[in-house]
């Protein structure tokens, strides 16, 4: 996809989860916008997974283990045609599938997420079964830097480089903030780079709202053959929308009618200003 | 009252030992066939397992959290998994894998509590695994399987093979005699296994307290107390039809686990009971709600009763 496509995508992708949290009035309005730019990348550019093949053993895997960020994930899955956009409009409502974490009632989804710390050891194990089948599909985990503390994370981390899983790409959303307070002050994980090497990991880092950046990390994996990738992606939570960007209020604030006129008027004019 | 081999256990083998024959049957004629260890192979006796199909086993550590999750992602890629670990780590430390990643995913993998109950007697409660039947018959979308003997543990393992959806399977390392002379019966999930069969009273156990269950009915038998023992080796969903029955047709009802007397079979057995208007004199031998007392397994039995002459003692005392 040519790149002011792309970056349209990420406007039109914005404006989306914003509406829908806003319908909903719930959802982590922070976080979505701060990995959209990844999901989108992953979906219009690296994934091998649509609709159509979605039954196929042979498709790409991605697990969102920042499960709460699901309102990022559905409106890119309705946008793929996993299902008509308009069924977002019953986003958390009684007995809707479109609930605040990503379920496998909803066509698209890999796996039930939202508990924190259960995505990486999951694709492990579909990266496992990849190598075993001699598959060659790549399985891809989207981490927040705040789920980080749980164990389970680097339980998974030891098992992917003791399997040599080239096939196995981890991208961590590190927006450096989570529900208390920053995530330096909350339980430092920094540095993160050395610590996923030292459990054996080929790590980038990108930038990970610059689009093509996050092609060129994606297009040259794996970053070492026989070790798992991570990219270390640094974010903005909050991104798009200035007065919501590194602001705590807006983990899952969901803005008012003025907020959201204010947030949608910003994000119309970017995208001008990309297309200029 | 039926002919019961009671007395020798000479030609059994532990549980354990027969699931990973069991296993290894299925892994020769089937590669999807995984076993997922925590440095738990000597433990599940998986050694051989292992030295056969090395492509078959994946090994992470000890770190049940982990097991669990990739194992669900194994499962989730098509292959049928056992998930091997002591039942006290397995139960606890990845309860939430079980629920989320296993369970409410519908991840079909085969969760695998070996060394159960208070195989690890004397190691202390860090080593029992008295909770599992509570926490797992709490959590939607699972199958809690106790086998009692070798014939119902190879029978599940190969039924929790064709399961596509999680099981939970949980067994000990005491060598088990056979409950019945000739299986000619027919093993599924969710169908109680009549033992013994009597009017007076009924006896519902699982896994390794089925075996003094059956000794207590002998016990009874010579006293003229004529009593039905029944493996309910699936905890859930439990064989109310069976139990129905039971409620109708005998005088009394206990129940046996090596469990806590919180949340296992007893109180599964006693809440289906109770809203079915089906009242009847009830016990639940089990581990009582106290910091538990330490020795060997069958130590531990004694000392709480669960022997023949302490269910005998129990079955007498509501008649």
């Amino acid at each position: 996809m040519e790149r002011i496509d792309l970056l349209k995508r990420s406007v039109e992708y914005r404006k989306k989860i914003l509406k829908y949290i806003v319908g909903a009035k719930a959802g982590h309005t922070g976080g979505s916008l701060s990995c959209i730019d990844i999901l989108n990348v992953l979906y219009n550019h690296v994934l091998n997974v649509s609709p159509q093949n979605f039954s196929s053993p042979n498709r790409d895997r991605y697990i969102q283990s920042k499960g709460h960020c699901v309102e990022a994930l559905f409106v890119v899955l309705a946008d793929k045609g996993f299902f008509p956009e308009e069924h977002l409009e019953t986003l958390c409502q009684y007995k809707s599938h479109y609930i605040g974490h990503p379920t496998r009632k909803v066509k698209g989804v890999e796996q039930n997420t939202g508990a924190l710390g259960h995505g990486l050891p999951i694709a492990v194990g579909n990266a496992i079964a990849a190598k075993l089948d001699k598959k060659d599909y790549k399985v891809y985990t989207l981490m927040g830097d705040g789920e980080l503390p749980e164990g389970s994370n680097w339980e998974a981390a030891l098992t992917a480089a003791h399997y040599k899983l080239d096939n196995l790409c981890a991208i961590v959303d590190k927006n450096t903030l989570q529900i208390t307070a920053p995530t330096t002050e909350v339980c430092n994980t920094d540095p993160l780079d050395e610590k996923w090497k030292a459990f054996g990991w080929a790590v980038k880092e990108v930038d990970g709202h610059d689009l093509e950046a996050l092609k060129k990390a994606f297009d040259s994996l794996p970053f070492e053959p026989g070790k798992p990738s991570v990219i270390i992606a640094h974010t903005v939570k909050g991104k798009g929308v200035s007065f919501m960007e590194n602001n705590l209020k807006w983990h899952h604030g969901v803005p008012d009618k003025e907020e959201y006129a204010l947030a949608l008027n910003e994000l119309e004019n970017s995208i001008r200003k990309a297309a200029v | 009252m039926a002919h019961i081999e009671t007395t020798d256990p000479n030609g059994y083998k532990p549980n354990q030992e027969i699931f990973s024959e069991v296993l290894q049957s299925l892994a020769a004629g089937d590669r999807d066939i995984i076993a997922v260890t925590s440095d738990s192979r000597g433990s599940g006796k998986l050694v051989p397992f292992g030295k056969k199909f090395p492509e078959q086993i994946v090994e992470v550590g000890i770190a049940e959290q982990n097991l669990v999750g990739v194992a669900a992602g194994l499962a989730a890629a098509g292959k049928k998994v056992f998930a091997v670990s002591p039942a006290c780590f397995l139960t606890a430390r990845a309860l939430e894998q079980i629920k989320n990643d296993v369970a409410y995913s519908d991840n079909p993998v085969t969760v695998v509590g070996i060394s159960a109950g208070v195989s690890y007697g004397a190691l202390g409660s860090t080593h029992h695994s008295l909770h599992d039947f509570a926490a797992l018959r709490a959590i939607n979308n699972i199958t809690v399987v106790v086998p009692a003997d070798n014939f119902e543990t190879a029978r599940a393992t190969e039924l929790a093979a064709t399961t596509n959806s999680p099981v939970y399977l949980r067994f000990g390392k005491k060598v088990m005699n056979s409950l019945k002379e000739v299986n000619d019966d027919t093993f599924v999930f969710g169908k109680g296994r009549v033992i013994t069969e009597g009017n007076d009273a009924a006896i519902i156990a699982c896994g390794e307290t089925v075996f003094p269950a059956v000794q207590a009915a002998k016990l009874l038998a010579a006293q003229g107390i004529d009593v039905t023992v029944v493996s309910m080796h699936t905890i859930k969903p439990l064989d109310t039809d069976l139990l129905a029955k039971l409620a109708q047709q005998c005088k009394a009802i206990v129940t046996v686990e090596e469990h806590s007397v919180y949340g296992g079979l007893g109180e599964a057995c006693a809440s289906y009971l109770m809203q079915h208007g089906l009242h009847k004199p009830f016990r639940i031998v089990g581990i009582p709600d106290e910091y538990t007392v330490t020795g060997s397994q069958q130590d531990i039995f004694n000392h709480y009763h669960i022997t023949k002459e302490g269910i005998a003692d129990v079955v007498k005392k509501l008649l």
